[in-house]
């Protein structure tokens, strides 16, 4: 799919991280963390995974990425930047006055954005309506949607992952940003979401649950070829909200906190990236 | 209303593959046709209607033409925000066919009334809603959503509704269709009190009112030249929907006429109460109750043009 390396992937995530503290910081934006957070899930896809060509991304045979997590649009653009959806400029103005990227991504002007979100729990449902389309339209495109775990809360979300296996929807691959943390607490704690993977098999899903900062298991569980029993595949991904800097990880505050100057100095020293 | 709809999508779909049917486990047997003449493109998508709506938006962003059915309260009030955020706001080319609209499924309770949500639907940008009469009017509006480049809601009624026209004709959206003519009073309806609002006229003219008629099946966008005209015209204009009198055609049209520098025609809005309904009864007797009989509604009129 793609020449990089693995090294070169580590340090693009790095990079991409570096970015997004950048944004948040310029913008005033929040959900840091939860972006943070799904780094890797994004460049594995990306670069490991989805065959979409920037120059063409209406093709009606590209594969289909959905970030159903809306609220962490900023991985979604830093990444479709790199990857020379739209000019890495535009990254600039990301949520601020008048710009083009807003907080919660949207494909009207936007290349690269398949599906507007933000309300959770409409992605699986919309990739699902995609995947049919696929099927009845004769392209063998693969449909990529990337929930959060909170977004597990949503009874549509279930709604979708009764409906998938029925239809045999062996295209469709979730993955679940599973950071353990929501808005204003412990996942665990909100709902009785554990144990993630064995609901998600239960409904009738293929199964994997991968490190989700770990690039290779990531692409690899993303490239497995289509289940011999038409089964949709759920990647259950263990990530840290925050991830790749310290004061960030797995602390709940940095779903809304907003960086100092200081603290995108120091978030830019230990992703190495200074 | 619900068999002319089977028919004519089953119809509209062999002719364009494109074409796709997705209903929330209602219509046994109703589409054994499309199911047999349109095979695997056919989706009984369960009890699952938020799904269901996000799905079509989905198929739609693909090219397809999804035609989206169940029962109306379900299929609007529990989706709202799917229809607004994936169908509305991706501008997808969905059609949305509610079923059992208005009062038809009176006897079932509340949670089976629609009384409501075109006021509802109404507000989201980009959307068009369609309120069909009859059967024919159930063809011809069905066929339009499908020609127009963008979604639309069609809300409709049971089976075994009284066809009002002779038969089909050419219809667009935001056409209305004349059935009498006269200069008194305008009774501007929309869905299944067509038949209603005719035999209302025949009363009216009884007591020498002449009276105008339009079936107009399109609630948004609003005909706004035919509205001016029918206002220069007449001494009242009564909008007759079984709807609720908020946020439906009696409330476009109240909105479109304040914003008027001045109006001929006084405006009467004749539907449902801003209140549930909480009386068994079948959907005559629904009507009755609530005032939507032609007797009523001839009362109303000859009151308020007293008045005038």
């Amino acid at each position: 799919m793609d020449s990089s390396t693995p090294a070169d992937l580590e340090a693009l995530s790095r990079r991409i991280r570096y970015r997004l503290v950048q944004m948040s910081h310029a913008s005033g934006a929040p959900h840091l963390g939860s972006a943070m957070s799904c780094v890797d899930i994004l460049v594995a896809a990306y670069w490991g995974c989805l065959s979409i060509d920037p120059a063409a991304p209406a093709a009606p045979d590209r594969d289909r990425f959905i970030l159903s997590k809306g609220h962490a649009g900023s991985a979604l653009y830093a990444v479709l930047a790199e990857k020379g959806f739209f000019p890495k400029a535009w990254l600039d103005f990301y949520a601020q006055t008048d710009a083009i990227l807003t907080e919660h991504p949207h494909p009207h002007g936007i290349p690269g954005v398949e599906w507007a979100t933000g309300s959770l729990g409409h992605g699986l449902s919309a990739g699902l309506g995609m995947a049919l389309a696929g099927r009845i339209q004769g392209h063998d495109y693969k449909v990529v949607v990337c929930l959060s775990d909170g977004e597990c809360n949503e009874g549509s979300v279930w709604e979708a992952a009764l409906l998938a296996p029925a239809q045999k929807l062996s295209r469709v691959v979730v993955v679940v940003d599973y950071n353990k943390w929501q808005a204003t607490g412990r996942s665990e704690e909100v709902t009785a979401l554990a144990p993630l993977r064995e609901k998600w098999a239960a409904f009738g899903w293929r199964t994997r649950e991968v490190d989700g900062h770990d690039l290779a298991a990531l692409s690899k569980a993303l490239a497995l070829p289509p289940d011999s029993e038409g089964r949709p595949t759920a990647i259950i991904a263990h990530t840290v909200k925050g991830r790749g800097v310290s004061f960030m990880e797995d602390d709940n505050n940095w779903h809304y906190r907003i960086p100092k100057a200081s603290e995108v100095e120091a978030a830019g020293q230990e992703l190495g990236v200074l | 209303m619900r068999n002319a709809f089977a028919r004519v999508i089953c119809a509209i779909a062999e002719s364009d593959p494109s074409v796709v049917l997705l209903s929330g486990d209602i219509g046994n047997r109703l589409f054994d046709d499309f199911k047999a003449r349109c095979p695997g493109r056919f989706f009984n998508c369960g009890v699952a209607e938020a799904n269901m709506m996000s799905m079509a938006a989905g198929m739609a962003s693909c090219g397809l033409r999804p035609v989206v059915y169940t029962i109306t309260p379900f299929l609007t009030y529990r989706c709202m925000e799917q229809i607004r955020d994936d169908v509305c706001y991706h501008n997808q080319r969905v059609v949305i066919v509610g079923t059992g609209s208005g009062l038809s499924y009176a006897s079932l309770g509340t949670t089976h009334h629609s009384c409501e949500e075109m006021g509802m639907l109404r507000l989201l940008p980009g959307l068009t809603v369609l309120a069909p009469a009859d059967a024919f009017e159930v063809e011809m509006t069905l066929a339009a959503a499908l020609r127009h480049n963008g979604p639309v809601y069609i809300r409709i009624g049971k089976k075994g509704e009284p066809a009002v026209h002779a038969a089909a004709c050419p219809w667009e959206i935001g056409d209305t269709v004349s059935m009498s003519e006269g200069t008194d009073v305008a009774l501007l309806s929309t869905g299944t009190l067509l038949q209603e609002a005719l035999h209302t006229a025949d009363l009216l003219r009884k007591q020498g009112l002449t009276t105008t008629v339009l079936s107009m099946p399109t609630v948004k966008p609003l005909n706004t030249s035919m509205l001016g005209g029918v206002f220069s015209r007449h001494r009242l204009v009564a909008t007759v929907e079984e709807h609720s009198v908020l946020g439906g055609l009696g409330g476009s049209v109240a909105e479109w006429l304040c914003d008027q520098p001045r109006s001929a025609a006084g405006l009467l809005r004749i539907g449902t109460p801003d209140a549930f309904l909480h009386r068994n009864g079948e959907q005559e007797h629904a009507r009755e109750i609530l005032g939507l009989t032609p007797v009523a509604m001839a009362d109303r009129i000859v009151a308020r043009l007293a008045g005038l």
